[in-house]
């Protein structure tokens, strides 16, 4: 049993994260389309299923394997292959210390959903986070080319420079959980909606997005790799798998700084308004409630394939694609529901019960995650990119002071609350 | 009219008495022949002293005149132009085969250091005091001057290797603040000519302090095809489709352009209809024209989904000019003496539609970015440019008016009735990137307000001048008469002889004033043909205005400047 | 605490680091092979149970301070430098010293390598160094935190002192 809870904490959050770069590169391909009025992927297909162009993600890995591996002459081959291991490594293993859901006793056992409850875990994500800045770093120099030095040069200052506002707006969350590890600052924020960090830190988490932000390299500082300045930065030189790697790391970043968001701001696990104990003890009601809701969207989405069937748009297997998921969702939607409303409430074991309340936990921290992942695509395509300079006294001038703001504020407040009350 | 042309003449008379030539007036341009002995005397005169004074060098073109007889071998012609009063000068000067040299006017304008490089190369002409004077569109190793009547067209050269090519540009590593316990040095980097942010084939060499700019150069020429030679064995019809390549943003812009230029040495007026037709398609290449320069702009500055509003736009507008003429691209729509198709009503239903588009668009646009902390940032105060060197490098158009000059051949040397049309011309204040791209925002609005009102006040008839020895008659007439036949047969074989002479004509196009010089031996071929492109001036500008800014703000710069390289290299 | 096979592994990378930062000819690898030696470091904190040293240990020398090493290696574009060993009086002296040390520690050291060594369930925990540096440790943490101002301020001055020069 332990073994195989040991073999499972290692296995899924890696496999979690490796899952959503491809959701994500369908966020950004998808979602960049439609803010700028276009259609977006939607022509590869598997004997006629798109998925909405998910199966364009296949396509790519398999265009980006079967490319050709180009080592530039004169690079510094060990640290050139380097790079994009770090780059990817770090976007993983930084997950192990979020907690997905609360944590389950089985038997006798507390099991974490989570790969490790370091009373320290966001230092550590920190610790391993500030590594990443290596792989660009690696990547900028050995390439040998001018414009990958420029682009490793602007993210190392980047970096750097914006890890202090992160690290710093975090001291607030310690405060007030007086804990600097993961699940206990998630616990700490409860279920109510209000007393989330976002609310009781706002400032700290305006600070921490915006440097998560520049610490992921996204637009608006995507200079590492501004592609109208220096080409493409630090990955100018890499093609096939290796820039693959990067481009994947760049979406690991993203899932793990949205994963991060929800965990430290916006209550990680908690369902609004629900304890993990109301979710247990209330499971029957909860599930019937969810499979009968479950059931409704499936059929509304279901039908609307349905409608959308017309023979002959395509003249080939892909008019068939919405038979293919509308009528198993239909079925499905009539089956679950149906049954859901004849056989009623069910009386679930105690198994299921804690089951239940953390898959339900978990379905919750995913949804707010894909959110704030999508946040990133929308800032994406919306603003324009910062300049150099800029991005440096934004960092030094306005974000770090600010966050040293914050935490002054949140000693002052906590002392005054604790001589009051106490 | 005529009045300040004579006073301008007699004053230089009185003035220069033993260097005057000859001064005569032609097609309604004054010209003045000169000695080259006194020229930046002359010159400096016509800018600073006399009234009205002549502040803007337009242009500064060289011409061979080795087939004409009882001429000098070769001219170099400066036309200049008063901003106050809108009056131009030819003045031209010849020089002999076996002295090919002449003062240079760099120190007046600073406008004169790319042109009288490209007269360099293009002839062989050598100017004292050139600061500068090295080959500029042609690359270094070339043998001969391309543009000298003696230099065969059908001549080919093989481009030496790469080194001579770095030579060619004078950056080397500098060190710096060697005070300095480090001693520190600079990084030259090279941006273009293949560079996403270099549209078409242009090249800058900088030289880096970290990201700071230090010194920059331009290198052009990438893409030149040798329009003005390639003209010179076309008739004036087969040089339309040339002219197509120049801003290929706008390409019925330079139909126009040429055309204009051609109609003007012909002395011939087209009908009312044909005018109306040209302001449309004019105002709608100027309206695509800027949605791909704020476009491509905005994408250099990371948001790209302005692209993509924007070019919606675009496609739009080019589904109609693609009804009228046939071709999206290069449509080669205007005729001497006309335009090839008449507007139908579809094409302006199309029109409206595509309108409603370019709204939203614009509008959309406007609220992502107008008031954009970011786009602010990176586009005020950077790159500015003063009134009065943005009139000394020789700037017209969009970039002329964000310095705050308001000058806009539509309104201040009217064609095509552009007098009748109610348009305002937006002017900026500072000169910097953020003014660039703002006035071009309100141009398009400006535009489409023309061509609102234009359409609505088409006027019917023909959509070609009648003359039989411009026009080709219409087909029935051909096949029927005898005289049609031979009119048609006569247009074809030899082309269309104007007169002897040489004219200048400026329209504005997109970038600013588009100049046609022509001169014409009466023959069917142009004996030459000099396109004053205007966006040669703002990239000779370029390279001082990135200076002291960070490469960014070049991309930034190089975006707003709106520099065309198939128009720049020719 | 803690496997010795865990011990030994990072001793070795924290050795095995820092002999590479003496005799590596690359500069930035001897950079490298000193994030090393610092990770590894931090491993054996890890051992102790004491995870926040480990992070901190990450987070600002392997994380921080290397970056702004490898970040002045990259600028300065440094060539490979020959090392050649060259008995010199200072490397003389450099020896003895180092020889000396080794023998104290290995004299002095007298707790046996794999003891519960660390009884205090404080010991490198946010509490426990928090305690320690506001409490027993406050004169000397006054102390550093008032040399690094002044390295700050150092650090400014010498940055400005260029400025006047290029921006004329």
């Amino acid at each position: 049993m332990d073994i195989l809870i040991f073999i499972l904490k290692i296995v899924i959050p890696p496999v979690l994260v490796l899952n959503f770069i491809p959701l994500m590169i369908w966020f950004e391909r998808k979602g960049s389309a439609y803010i700028q009025e276009r259609r977006g992927p939607n022509r590869a297909h598997i004997l006629g299923i798109r998925l909405g162009g998910i199966i364009h993600n296949f396509a790519d890995v398999i265009k980006l394997i079967t490319k050709e591996d180009i080592i530039p002459a004169n690079v510094n081959r060990l640290y050139f292959i380097g790079a994009p291991l770090i780059a990817i490594f770090v976007g993983i293993v930084t997950i192990a210390v979020v907690p997905l859901a609360d944590s389950v006793q089985i038997g006798e056992k507390l099991v974490h959903i989570q790969v490790a409850d370091l009373n320290v875990g966001i230092l550590y994500v920190f610790a391993i986070s500030s590594l990443g800045v290596y792989s660009v770093l690696l990547a900028g120099w050995s390439s040998n080319n001018k414009y990958s030095l420029l682009g490793g040069l602007r993210a190392a200052s980047q970096m750097v420079s914006y890890e202090l506002a992160l690290g710093l707006t975090v001291v607030g969350l310690f405060m007030l959980a007086e804990s600097a590890s993961v699940s206990e600052i998630v616990r700490h924020q409860g279920p109510h909606v209000l007393h989330w960090n976002f609310v009781q830190q706002p400032l700290a988490f305006i600070i921490f997005w915006i440097a998560v932000f520049a610490e992921t390299n996204r637009t608006p500082f995507d200079l590492p790799e501004g592609e109208s300045e220096i080409v493409a930065g630090y990955h100018t030189e890499y093609s096939s798998m290796k820039f693959a790697l990067f481009f994947m790391a760049e979406y690991a970043h993203m899932v793990v700084a949205a994963a991060l968001i929800t965990a430290l701001f916006f209550g990680g696990w908690q369902v609004p308004f629900l304890t993990t104990l109301d979710l247990k003890t209330q499971a029957p009601f909860y599930l019937y409630v969810t499979v009968l809701t479950v059931s409704f969207i499936a059929l509304f989405f279901g039908l609307l394939l349905l409608s959308q069937f017309k023979k002959g748009k395509y003249r080939d297997a892909r008019d068939y694609e919405v038979l293919v998921f509308g009528i198993p969702l239909f079925l499905l939607a009539l089956a679950g529901g149906g049954s859901a409303i004849f056989t009623g409430p069910w009386a679930l074991p105690e198994w299921g019960r804690v089951l239940f309340a953390a898959l339900v936990q978990a379905t919750s921290f995913g949804i707010k995650m894909t959110f704030f992942a999508f946040f990133f695509i929308w800032i994406r395509w919306t603003l324009p990119r910062f300049r150099y300079d800029q991005v440096m006294n934004f960092g030094w001038k306005g974000m770090l002071p600010l966050a040293l703001l914050n935490i002054v504020v949140t000693g002052v407040v906590l002392l005054w609350k604790g001589n009051h009350h106490g | 009219m005529n009045m300040p042309h004579n006073n301008i003449t007699k004053t230089l008379i009185e003035k220069f008495p033993a260097d005057v030539i000859e001064s005569h007036e032609a097609y309604g341009d004054t010209t003045v022949i000169v000695k080259k002995g006194r020229i930046t005397d002359i010159l400096r005169f016509l800018k600073e002293e006399i009234q009205p004074s002549f502040e803007m060098l337009i242009d500064l073109c060289g011409v061979d005149y080795l087939q004409w007889k009882d001429s000098a071998r070769f001219e170099v012609v400066y036309h200049l132009l008063s901003l106050k009063t809108h009056d131009r000068v030819r003045v031209r000067a010849p020089l002999s085969e076996e002295d090919p040299t002449i003062d240079s006017v760099s120190p007046l304008w600073k406008a004169a250091d790319w042109y009288e490089r490209e007269v360099f190369d293009m002839f062989g002409i050598i100017f004292h005091r050139h600061p500068n004077l090295k080959r500029i569109l042609m690359f270094e190793g070339f043998e001969g001057h391309p543009l000298r009547k003696d230099y065969p067209a059908e001549k080919r050269q093989q481009i030496p290797t790469a080194e001579i090519d770095l030579l060619h540009l004078s950056l080397q590593n500098r060190h710096f603040s060697e005070t300095d316990h480090l001693p520190t040095r600079s990084m030259i980097l090279n941006i273009g000519p293949s560079h996403p942010a270099m549209h078409g084939a242009l090249r800058y060499q900088v030289e880096l302090d970290g990201e700071t700019i230090h010194r920059a150069v331009a290198e052009i020429g990438y893409l030149h095809r040798a329009f003005e030679k390639h003209s010179e064995s076309s008739t004036y019809t087969q040089v339309i489709p040339y002219t197509d390549r120049l801003n290929y943003l706008s390409s019925m812009m330079n139909n126009v352009g040429f055309a204009h230029a051609v109609e003007k040495i012909l002395g011939v007026e087209i009908p009312p209809r044909a005018k109306m037709i040209r302001v449309i398609v004019c105002e709608l290449s100027r309206i695509m024209d800027h949605l791909v320069c704020l476009a491509a702009a905005f994408v250099d500055l990371g948001a790209l989904t302005n692209f993509w509003y924007f070019f919606d736009a675009r496609e739009k507008i080019y589904d109609c000019t693609e009804k009228l003429a046939g071709a999206r691209l290069t449509t080669n729509y205007t005729r001497i003496g006309g335009v090839w198709r008449d507007i139908s009503p579809d094409i302006i239903t199309g029109i409206h539609k595509a309108f409603k588009v370019l709204d939203k668009a614009i509008l959309d646009v406007s609220r992502l970015l107008e008031r954009n902390r970011i786009f602010i940032d990176r586009t005020r105060n950077v790159g500015i440019i003063s009134k009065e060197d943005a009139v000394s490098y020789g700037y017209t158009g969009p970039c002329l008016r964000a310095c705050g000059v308001p000058y806009d051949i539509r309104k201040d040397q009217p064609y095509y009735d552009y007098d009748r049309f109610d348009f305002d011309v937006p002017v900026g204040s500072r000169g910097d990137v953020n003014d660039r791209l703002m006035v071009r925002f309100e141009e398009m609005r400006q535009s489409a307000k023309i061509i609102q009102q234009a359409l609505t006040r088409l006027p019917p008839g023909p959509i070609m001048i009648e003359d039989p020895k411009i026009a080709l008659p219409a087909k029935s007439n051909v096949y029927g008469s005898i005289e049609g036949l031979m009119n048609h047969f006569m247009i074809v074989t030899q082309g269309i002889c104007p007169p002897k002479g040489e004219v200048y004509s400026a329209t504005e196009a997109a970038n600013g004033e588009l100049g046609f010089y022509i001169v014409s031996d009466g023959g069917p071929r142009p004996y030459r043909v000099r396109c004053r492109p205007p966006c040669f001036p703002l990239t000779a500008s370029s390279e001082r205005l990135v200076e002291g800014g960070m490469i960014a703000d070049l991309i930034a710069i190089v975006g707003s400047l709106n520099i065309v390289v198939g128009e720049l290299d020719r | 605490m803690g496997d010795p096979i865990f011990f030994y592994l990072f001793a070795t990378i924290v050795i095995g680091g820092a002999i590479g930062v003496v005799f590596l000819s690359n500069p930035l690898s001897s950079a490298l092979s000193l994030i090393f030696s610092l990770a590894g470091l931090a491993g054996l904190f890890v051992l102790l149970q004491a995870h926040f040293l480990a992070a901190i240990q990450v987070l600002v020398y392997a994380g921080a301070v290397m970056v702004l090493f490898i970040f002045v290696i990259m600028m300065l574009n440094l060539e490979d430098c020959k090392k050649h060993l060259k008995v010199s009086f200072a490397s003389l002296i450099g020896f003895v010293i180092a020889l000396n040390l080794a023998i104290v520690l290995v004299m002095h050291v007298s707790a046996p390598l794999f003891d519960d060594g660390v009884s205090d369930k404080t010991f490198g925990t946010i509490e426990g160094v928090g305690q320690l540096m506001l409490t027993r440790y406050l004169i000397p943490f006054e102390i550093v935190s008032l040399l690094l101002t002044i390295a700050i301020v150092g650090a400014v001055i010498l940055a400005k002192k260029d400025n006047p020069k290029e921006t004329t």
